[in-house]
């Protein structure tokens, strides 16, 4: 982390002016095509998940990635959006209100930024991890008080709604998930706008100071307090549009959305994409997706390899895989890259070897455990294998630990030639600013 | 507050106490509008302690410190930097992984009225970059723009340290050891950094460097055990018989080689 | 109120709330040693359950009890040593996260090694049945040893509450603990080194004490107190999957209401809210049994009847975290609040 920050190369990459179209461009024009490109229903389920996804992770890291605030409570503020979204949408079917529903969403930020407002004064009073403890309480409360008023909250069955209602907009009456899709995409994009040009206002760049040092801008003039409570705010308020994104899209709201696993699936993916830099939240929200409705699918074990992940991910990489990215891009920039080519095919054979090993062990064990009445045999990518049987276990276990071993030798040698590469650039830097 | 008060910065018997230890017993002191103090005495005398007093870091005990005629009892530190009393810190406090010129400019929004605004771009704040740029070019940090504070040398840190102090046009600075840790050049180099830039400006700084002292001052505090025992020039202070027995001694005799060696 | 139900459902609230504390006191210590707050602390506590519940399984309760708490402590060690000291250099949220990402895993192997349904974990024979039956006649108060005597089934109107004996012996165990801890810590060489390393790491490693060992002793003594609190409350309440996130949440509340970094403080918050959550669960009154007392007439059809009309026994379950938005309205410090995160 240190290395790439040395330089401020990231700060001197957002100067260049062609590069900011072509970024933004691209990002439509991704967001434009992709279901052109991946074309079949599950595609376009996730890609509208993607989308909402995407949101609520850029939302949830203008608290941890740019104010250094940690919430394990945060889908408390998408979640109360999805139901005051669910409720409008259903008053607007009775007729009770007129509400486009390509409005709604706007209404759900409305609810969630009223909700920062509320609890966000008192969950601001403090910082650092008693901030995080206190998340986690307003969250249960929350929930468990999701659980008390069935009222509104719709118990076990939670509420439906429809957005197939009012009058079509040129045709428009988002009954197709691709009408669907195309309304979350314009959402995703303006609301990646606008909490980027969050980031280049003084409330944003006094947020990054509080993040670095809460004491000392005390004593510039700021209440640190009122620095992260608008944050708070602003946070909650997107956090609500993609509540209530996501209530349009399911057309259905249960308890779960406030509870901790979603608040917990947040913070996972977004640290994993990547809290440092802007777009690690996107990479992280693609990733959640990906891993709740094709991992699942995949693997009974998958929350597994995700704690794995996850823990490792903090211990080798806190910055997440955008972090990941952008030294390998600096390394680039600096033509120095491709020697390196070989040794992260080393590292990623090796790697491969070690998975491969310990996820036969850990499927075995979770067939064994959860499957049991389908018998010792299951299959795993394509090939049979008896998990009761010890040659397949000798072998699983042969595999892993001389991937163990060959990973072991592998990553030194990286770390070795990676140390290499860095020096090699720091003489680059000193030889340019001496030129200078 | 009342700029036309007698006094920039004034301390009427202030005490603080930790517990059941005091450390400031007493402390009074009246600067003057555009007076140059060091503050000077043992270590464990309190001047930090002090510094943390009148900035709002933590509230005094007893007793009044006044800021332009204004108290300033139980202020939180940003509303007393909101009245124009700005300090620095004796271990760097930096936004360290904002730039240089980042940092200067966190350090300028809220004097010019910026305050929680999320509706304007910094790019487009005219005024804030432009006094940015200006104690950029002061501390003479124009050349490390774009590095991030965490990856400064020392003595950069320090000068950034300082820039941000001042880059608020605060009138009354509070420097606590700005050349701590610094080499003779540095040290000399600094001086004259500060001295630059407080042009106009109020300031009480703590030093233990003698050399700086009496090149940089006006007057001098002396303060031990928690009272300021002695307030003046600094020939008078060298002279008064209490400064000596107190702390002077082997520091008078490093001063006066310092004197001879100008 | 009777009085057998009120001395009865206090003893109830204490035994709940030294069972809050034998896990408040680990996460204490190891937040004031290392400044890290241990987000797995509630899983070491299930891990400590389920260790116990095979041990008895094999060879009796007696060595669950002895046995678990050790060995989920050396588990508690290894992760300090090897994974939590790594994420160190990197600040607190990193820390944070690592112990996150552990409670994640500890609740996947958990599942995996036990299944998820609720085990039988139960106390032991000698420790079944009730240790004393309070016994209200309607002229006089009574006191029985073991169950409820003839009296209760005999005289009409004779309220009998009983208290089981698995709870008294939870609340030894507690108190034990506590003193075991308190000794360890004021009257032992090590005791004191721990003490100093508190406030003074540095100092201490001047010193030539080798404070990352300290340090990984703390850690490991702090996750072998919450797997005994587990031994105890797996085998009082349920031992399932869900045990973990259920008391994580209150333990973490109570350690915001106590004021973080503060023994005192999590003692007494601790017990305050295992004496209120036992009144509240036994409770039917609402809102609307205060207005209607006070003379206010509240009908199905005021507004916010749904607000009013809930009952205690319902609120129980969140009254730990209305509690914690009330402290930091008042009191942001906390109880007894010294450090800040």
């Amino acid at each position: 982390m240190t290395a790439l920050q040395q330089t401020g190369w990231a700060d001197r990459f957002r100067h260049i002016n062609t590069g900011r179209w072509m970024v933004w461009g691209g990002y439509a024009l991704v967001m434009i095509a992709a279901p052109l490109l991946w074309k079949s229903s599950l595609s376009l389920t996730m890609l509208t998940q993607m989308g909402i996804s995407i949101i609520a992770c850029l939302a949830f890291n203008m608290l941890l990635g740019q104010g250094g605030m940690l919430s394990f409570g945060h889908a408390v503020y998408s979640g109360l959006g999805s139901f005051f979204a669910i409720h409008a949408l259903n008053m607007a079917s009775k007729g009770q209100i007129t509400l486009p529903v390509s409005l709604v969403p706007l209404v759900a930020g409305g609810f969630g930024a009223l909700f920062a407002v509320l609890l966000g004064f008192v969950t601001t009073k403090k910082a650092g991890t008693p901030f995080a403890m206190i998340t986690l309480g307003v969250g249960e409360l929350v929930a468990a008080m999701a659980l008390m008023f069935p009222g509104f909250f719709g118990g076990e069955g939670g509420i439906t709604g429809n957005r197939v209602q009012g009058q079509p907009f040129l045709g428009i009456t988002y009954g197709p998930q691709i009408q669907l899709y195309y309304l979350i995409a314009i959402y995703t994009f303006i609301c990646t706008a606008l909490m980027f040009a969050f980031t280049r206002t003084p409330l944003g760049r006094m947020l990054n100071a509080v993040r670095d040092n809460p004491e000392r801008v005390e004593f510039i003039g700021y209440n640190t307090q009122f620095v992260r409570y608008f944050a708070f705010i602003a946070s909650g308020f997107f956090m609500g549009i993609a509540g209530g994104l996501a209530a349009l899209n399911f057309e259905i709201v249960t308890a779960e959305v406030v509870g901790a696993t979603r608040s917990g699936a947040y913070l996972l993916f977004t640290f994993l994409g990547g809290a440092v830099f802007f777009f690690g939240p996107i990479i992280g929200a693609v990733l959640l997706v990906l891993a709740l409705v094709l991992l699942s699918e995949l693997t009974q074990a998958w929350l597994l390899y995700l704690g794995l992940v996850f823990t490792f991910m903090v211990m080798f990489a806190p910055g997440g895989i955008s972090s990941l990215i952008m030294m390998n891009l600096r390394v680039a920039s600096f033509g120095k890259l491709r020697p390196l080519i070989g040794s992260y095919l080393a590292l990623a054979g090796t790697a491969a070897t070690v998975l491969l090993g310990a996820a036969v062990m850990i499927e075995m064990v979770y067939h064994l455990q959860l499957n049991e009445a389908l018998g010792p045999v299951m299959k795993f990518m394509g090939a049979s294998l008896n998990a009761k049987g010890f040659d397949t276990w000798f072998g699983a276990c042969f595999v892993m630990l001389v991937g163990l071993v060959m990973f072991e030798m592998a990553r030194r040698q990286f770390v070795k030639e990676w140390g290499r590469t860095q020096e090699e650039i720091e003489r680059l830097i000193k030889q340019r600013e001496a030129a200078t | 507050m009342n700029p036309a008060a007698e006094f920039a910065l004034e301390l009427r018997d202030v005490r603080k106490s930790f517990g059941k230890t005091e450390i400031i017993r007493g402390a009074s002191l009246q600067v003057r509008p555009g007076e140059r103090v060091a503050v000077i005495g043992p270590n464990g005398a309190g001047k930090s302690t002090l510094f943390n007093l009148i900035s709002g870091r933590f509230g005094s005990t007893s007793g009044d410190i006044l800021l332009h005629g204004e108290k300033l009892d139980g202020l939180k530190p940003y509303e007393i930097n909101r009245k124009g009393l700005a300090r620095s810190f004796q271990v760097s406090n930096l936004f360290v992984r904002l730039s240089v010129f980042e940092n200067l400019r966190c350090a300028v929004l809220w004097s010019l009225n910026y305050k929680y605004s999320f509706w304007r771009f910094l790019a487009d704040a005219k005024d804030a970059n432009a006094r940015a740029e200006e104690v950029m070019h002061m501390i003479k940090l124009d050349k490390r723009r774009d590095v991030l504070a965490m990856n400064l040398t020392y003595a950069e840190q320090r000068a950034l340290e300082i820039g941000i102090t001042i880059a608020g046009g605060a009138s009354v600075i509070l420097l606590d050891e700005p050349t701590a840790g610094m080499s003779r050049s540095e040290t000399a180099r600094f001086v004259n950094l500060i001295r630059e830039i407080t042009v106009g400006k109020t300031l009480l700084t703590v030093e233990h460097d003698m050399g700086v002292v009496f090149g940089l001052a006006d007057k001098i505090a002396v303060l031990v055990y928690g009272e300021v025992i002695a307030f003046d020039t600094p020939e008078k202070v060298r002279a008064n018989d209490r400064v000596k027995e107190a702390y002077l001694g082997s520091v008078l005799a490093e001063a006066q080689a310092a004197e001879a060696g100008h | 109120m009777d009085v057998s139900y009120f001395l009865i459902s206090l003893l109830n609230g204490l035994s709940v709330g030294l069972l809050l504390f034998m896990l408040a006191s680990g996460l204490t210590l190891i937040f004031s040693m290392m400044g890290v707050l241990n987000f797995a602390h509630a899983s070491f506590y299930m891990v400590g359950a389920y260790v116990a519940y095979t041990i008895t399984q094999a060879i009796g309760f007696w060595w669950g009890l002895l046995l678990a708490p050790p060995i989920v402590g050396l588990m508690g060690a290894a992760f300090e040593r090897y994974a939590l000291r790594r994420v160190h250099k990197f600040g607190h949220v990193p820390e944070l996260l690592i112990t996150f990402g552990l409670s994640y895993l500890i609740l996947e192997l958990v599942g995996l090694i036990w299944g998820r349904q609720a085990l039988n974990f139960l106390p032991p024979e000698s420790l079944q049945g009730p240790l004393f039956t309070v016994v209200q006649l309607p002229e006089a108060l009574q006191f029985a040893w073991g169950s409820p005597p003839e009296v209760c089934k005999t005289v009409a109107g004779a309220i009998c509450t009983q208290f089981p004996s698995f709870r008294a012996f939870g609340m030894g165990v507690a108190v034990l603990m506590l003193v075991s801890v308190w000794l360890l810590l004021t009257r032992t060489r090590i005791g004191l080194v721990i003490q100093a390393a508190l406030t003074h790491p540095d100092a201490v490693e001047a010193l030539g004490h080798n404070v990352p060992r300290v340090l990984m002793l703390v850690f490991g003594g702090g996750t072998a107190l919450a797997a005994l609190a587990g031994v105890i409350g797996g085998a009082l309440r349920v031992t399932e999957p869900s045990m973990a996130l259920a008391v994580g949440a209150v333990v973490f509340a109570v350690i915001v209401i106590g004021g973080m970094g503060s023994l005192a403080g999590a003692f007494v918050a601790s017990l305050a809210l295992g004496v209120i959550d036992s009144f509240a669960v036994g409770s039917d009154s609402s809102l609307a049994d205060i207005f209607k007392a006070v003379g206010l007439g509240i009908t199905p059809d005021t507004f916010g009847y749904v607000v009013w009309s809930v009952k205690m026994s319902q609120v129980a379950a969140i009254l730990p975290y209305l509690l914690l938005v009330l402290i930091l309205i008042f009191r942001p410090k906390g109880l007894f609040g010294t450090r800040e995160g």
